[in-house]
């Protein structure tokens, strides 16, 4: 091995062990097939739903698994060569096999762990004859709640979620401009700025809930105030105490949309404010020298070029709003996981939250692929060689 | 009565004195150039004209008006006096045509089918009106810079000034903007225009201002200064140039 030329790089280590392991670890994987299938059929004789079709899906499982052996041969065949270009001491073609056994190595490495992940996960499901299975899926109890704990979702938390978004949307930029207003004029309305935001990301959000949720309507303040309003629409002195009432009451998920907007509106006021500062000053200066006066210059050059920006981080704290809206239950609006709790309380079973959990997942998402798609779109219009 | 009258202006940042009184008139159809080294203060002495920067002292007049110290509309001034950056500053976000017809639109109140057909014409004048849609990051150095003039010519300024408009150009990109200020030249807009292009500067100017620590040192007709400079400073920033072959 000491007579080959000087070389710029080092000689390649061997890659027999990764080859041999990665055969080592496909039989691993169709083992855990076997166990895997084993303690299916035992479940599913269990739950009485057994059929000799499960079979067929038992054979798939396992010859897929097995389909792990074909890289790692390839692995193993590839080093085979490798070793015959160390001994021929032709060291390109030695760096190309040897890199290219590891790759195969490292195929079976990746897909045997995805593999070996989804068995765990149905084993955990399906142990102590599926009992973990039943508490959290059982289907009989998912096919008739679906809609109960869907319906909640749409009438209470998308509601909340989609109005409180729209109202962040405009009251977080409104900060943000707010904090950044120049001038000595400015300081007063920056300072109202800063405090906002630091009380309002201070508070947990649903210590906000409760505050504005009971709060506000038992402190009467609504009632000294919507009144007045209606009032101009609608003649409210023929009515009766109850009447009034009820036109004038304001249903407790609009405080929720109010305190929900209070809170997101100061992170996402701190999203855009970051935003707006990652924008060279030199585009200031462009627009301003254009005459362009100090909002225009806002309006049309930098808030703009600063929303493209904050997109991701914007859609981070959308999800984190749409999943604060679970925490209404606490002043007794019923959405989709109080719904839940209900009927888990009722079943002794939690698979109702589960579909609350997959719900959520679910709206999370196409959102995630939609800012995606726009970040895409954004690069391949405004960048070059796009 | 000079077209642009700069009187005795102080320009400091903090403790940092950039401008010590520069005096400097501007006769109306008139290109002058300022030269001098780096941190000379010609790119603040432009962006105070414009009123991008406050001045501290003294006074600068525009048509025998006021344009400098408090109570005046910066807005207004902008809109009379062009201005072109070295780093050429495109809105990255807005395709060229938009880029040229934002001020005209929003500040000029100009319809958008007129303000789109006067920037074609100027487009087509800089040999750009196939690019009208592109997006800046994917023109040249050479063509933001030429679409950075028309975005400013869009507004009909009175006054231009260029504040190194070809330093961050490639080499082979030069002319091509320079032949723009050529242009602009024979028509008779007034430039003042902070350069490092010794040659061009000696070919446009109808006058060359020598800037260093904050003043002016010499000005003079561009034959003179860069033929028979009588300032000592002035000789020996002109060595250096012509040592780094620039001139």
């Amino acid at each position: 091995m000491t007579d080959f030329p000087a070389p710029s790089q080092h000689l390649p280590r061997r890659s027999d062990g990764f080859s041999v392991a990665a055969m080592l670890f496909a039989g691993l994987c169709v083992l855990a097939a076997f166990g895997t299938t084993r303690l299916m059929r035992g479940a599913l004789t269990g739950l009485g739903v057994y059929a000799s079709a499960w079979e067929i899906v038992f054979g798939l499982t396992i010859a897929g698994s097995g389909t792990l052996f074909w890289p790692a041969l390839r692995s193993l065949v590839v080093t085979a060569k490798a070793r015959a270009a160390r001994a021929r001491n032709d060291i390109v073609e030695l760096r190309i096999e040897t890199a290219a056994a590891k790759d195969h190595a490292f195929i079976t490495f990746g897909w045997g762990a995805f593999a070996l992940c989804i068995f765990g996960f149905i084993s955990f499901v399906l142990t102590n004859d599926a009992a973990v299975g039943k508490t959290f899926f059982l289907l009989p109890l998912i096919q008739a709640k679906w809609w109960l704990v869907t319906k909640q979702f749409l009438l209470n938390n998308l509601f909340i979620f989609v109005a409180t978004e729209i109202l962040v949307l405009v009251w977080g930029l409104m900060v943000a401009l707010a904090r950044l207003i120049p001038g000595k004029a400015g300081r007063p309305i920056r300072a109202l700025a800063i405090i906002y935001c630091d009380v309002f990301r201070g508070i947990p959000a649903i210590v906000t809930l409760y505050l504005i949720g009971f709060g506000i309507p038992t402190s009467g303040l609504s009632d000294l105030i919507v009144p007045h309003i209606v009032g101009l629409f609608i003649d409210l002195s023929a009515m009766s105490v109850a009447e009034v009432r009820a036109v004038t009451r304001i249903p407790v998920s609009w405080w929720c949309v109010l305190a929900l907007t209070l809170t997101y509106g100061a992170y996402v006021a701190e999203v855009y404010r970051a935003g707006i500062e990652s924008i060279h000053w030199s585009q200031v200066s462009a627009a301003r020298s254009l005459g362009l006066s100090y909002i225009q210059t806002m309006r049309y050059v930098i808030v703009p070029q600063a929303v493209r920006r904050i997109m991701a981080p914007l859609l981070n704290d959308f999800i984190g709003l749409q999943k604060d809206t679970a925490l209404v239950q606490v002043v007794g609006v019923v959405d989709a996981f109080n719904q839940s709790r209900i009927i888990a309380a009722n079943a002794f079973n939690l698979s109702a939250v589960t579909i609350v959990a997959i719900l959520f997942v679910l709206i999370t998402i196409p959102q995630a692929r939609f800012v995606d798609k726009l970040t895409e779109r954004d690069n391949a219009r405004m960048r070059a060689g796009g | 009565m000079a077209f642009l009258e700069i009187k005795g202006v102080h320009k400091e940042f903090g403790a940092f004195q950039v401008l010590r009184g520069v005096n400097l008139d501007v006769i109306e159809h008139q290109v002058v150039c300022l030269i001098g080294p780096s941190g000379c203060g010609k790119s603040t002495l432009l962006r105070c004209i414009n009123g991008l920067e406050k001045i501290q002292g003294g006074e600068i007049r525009l048509e025998d008006d006021r344009v400098s110290g408090p109570g005046i509309d910066g807005d207004k001034l902008r809109q009379n006096v062009g201005i072109v950056f070295q780093s050429f500053n495109l809105f990255p976000h807005m395709s060229v045509i938009e880029n040229v017809t934002l001020a005209p639109t929003k500040v000029l109140k100009m319809s958008r089918v007129e303000a789109e057909a006067k920037a074609m014409v100027l487009l087509k004048r800089i040999g750009l009106e196939a690019k009208a849609r592109e997006y800046p990051d994917r023109l040249s150095g050479g063509q933001q810079q030429r679409v950075a003039i028309v975005r400013a010519l869009a507004m009909e300024p009175k006054l231009m000034l260029l504040d190194e408009i070809t330093s961050a150009l490639d080499p082979e990109l030069v002319s091509e903007v320079l032949n723009i200020v050529r242009d602009l030249a024979k028509q008779g807009m007034t430039m003042l225009l902070a350069t490092h292009e010794m040659g061009f500067a000696k070919e446009v100017a109808s006058k060359v201002c020598f800037l260093y620590e904050g003043v002016v040192h010499e000005e003079g007709p561009p034959a003179q200064i860069f033929g028979d400079p009588k300032e000592e400073r002035t000789r020996a920033f002109l060595k250096r140039i012509i040592e780094a072959g620039r001139l």
